[in-house]
């Protein structure tokens, strides 16, 4: 019986992701209700019990796509990559209002470009406190405070060395999580209120998934404004980080 | 019918990543420059010129909201898929770097979106097409 459940889990991932995440909402709706009244969205309550779960995956498996490597929720893999998670975003700009992403255009490049900056200045500086004094592990850090891709495609391409490879991989990570749970709490404090708003969060805030979750867990009209900035943000940072960053670090520390 | 919302969703996609991969190819990084901010894009301006010519059905949307309110839901699993451990495992660099980056965003993100001029005037006042498949959601 066991087995014959088993089975019908693993051939049917997608579908049982559906029934799983379905259960998480339902169940963050409830406690966002019951035990807050309503003052922790039930989305933030939700991607909160996803890391969790996570968490508990990556211990299970000791693999890194957390409840995704479990056979039993492989189907989470799927509903929660690149692929979907992508064509969700696309499909949240049928919402968009041309004239409000218009308007805020210039102020969005304009955080894109201190989102690449900012971090990685930040990101190169603590990496250098704590010893990592060489251009190539300082940019490499700093690349990862970027996000999580930007790190590994920098450090990749200036022959950086596997630990602070993992290191910068564990920074960008990091950072997701901060502004995935960080978001929602910090909201009043970042303004966050207008399509304005939401695209120079967008920018500066960085990681589509950190971006995306985030947003979604404050307001959900919001959405399609960050995630259009955002999504410029890993190909600006890899287009950045190992030419004009690392040079600059290069010849500032030598 | 439903699918053409879908299919104009997943041409704007494919197109959008293609776009942005050209673009990552010409410009020399080894990524996607973003596809999907292109491909966004790609579905406004396919919007806005399929309502202007009226071929626009409203089953014809439905195929492309129903995505756009899976939205969360796509969140949610993908929170549950990543590599929570090893970020955890990170040690202070990462946590200190990752906070500090945070923070300074933080600060900048609210200076800047203090010089908005009229910041009462929030999304509820801007007649934001309607996707009636989110009012659950809110």
């Amino acid at each position: 019986m066991l087995e014959i459940i088993q089975k019908a889990l693993v051939q049917n991932g997608l579908v049982a992701a559906f029934a799983l995440v379905g259960l998480i909402v339902l169940l963050s709706g409830q406690i966002s209700r019951r035990l807050t009244m309503g003052r922790v969205h039930g989305s933030a309550i939700a991607i909160m019990i996803g890391l969790a779960l996570a968490y508990w995956g990556g211990t299970q498996t000791g693999g890194h796509k957390g409840l995704a490597d479990m056979s039993l929720f492989g189907g989470i893999g799927l509903m929660g990559g690149a692929m979907l998670r992508d064509f969700a975003i696309v499909a949240t700009a049928f919402e968009v209002q041309a004239t409000e992403a218009r308007r805020a255009g210039l102020i969005g490049a304009v955080s894109l470009l201190l989102g690449t900056i900012l971090p990685f200045i930040v990101g190169a500086t603590i990496a250098w406190s704590f010893g990592y004094s060489d251009a190539v592990s300082m940019t490499t850090i700093g690349a990862g405070a970027v996000t999580y891709i930007v790190g590994p495609v920098t450090g990749a391409a200036i022959g950086a060395s596997p630990d602070v490879m993992a290191l910068s991989i564990a920074t960008g990570l990091v950072k997701a999580i901060f502004v995935m749970v960080g978001t929602p709490i910090a909201a009043r404090f970042l303004a966050l209120k207008t399509p304005r708003s939401a695209m120079v969060f967008g920018g500066l805030a960085g990681t589509v998934s950190g971006v995306s979750a985030g947003l979604a867990a404050t307001d959900r009209k919001l959405v399609p404004y960050g995630a259009l900035v955002a999504t410029f943000h890993t190909g600006l940072g890899c287009f950045m980080g190992p030419s004009v960053l690392f040079l600059t670090t290069k010849a500032i520390v030598g | 019918m439903i699918i053409y919302g879908t299919a104009l969703l997943a041409v704007c996609h494919m197109l959008g990543i293609v776009l942005g991969d050209l673009l990552g190819h010409a410009l020399g990084v080894k990524t996607n420059v973003g596809g999907v901010g292109i491909a966004m894009l790609l579905l406004i301006f396919a919007r806005l010129y399929m309502a202007k010519k009226a071929i626009l059905p409203r089953l014809t949307e439905v195929g492309v909201e129903y995505w756009g309110a899976m939205y969360i839901p796509v969140v949610v699993a993908m929170a549950a898929q990543q590599d929570m451990v090893s970020a955890l495992r990170g040690g202070p660099v990462a946590l200190l770097s990752a906070a500090a980056a945070v923070g300074v965003c933080a600060c900048v993100i609210a200076v800047i979106n203090r010089t908005e001029k009229n910041p009462t005037e929030g999304l509820a006042a801007t007649a934001t097409p309607a996707n009636d498949l989110l009012t659950e959601t809110e």
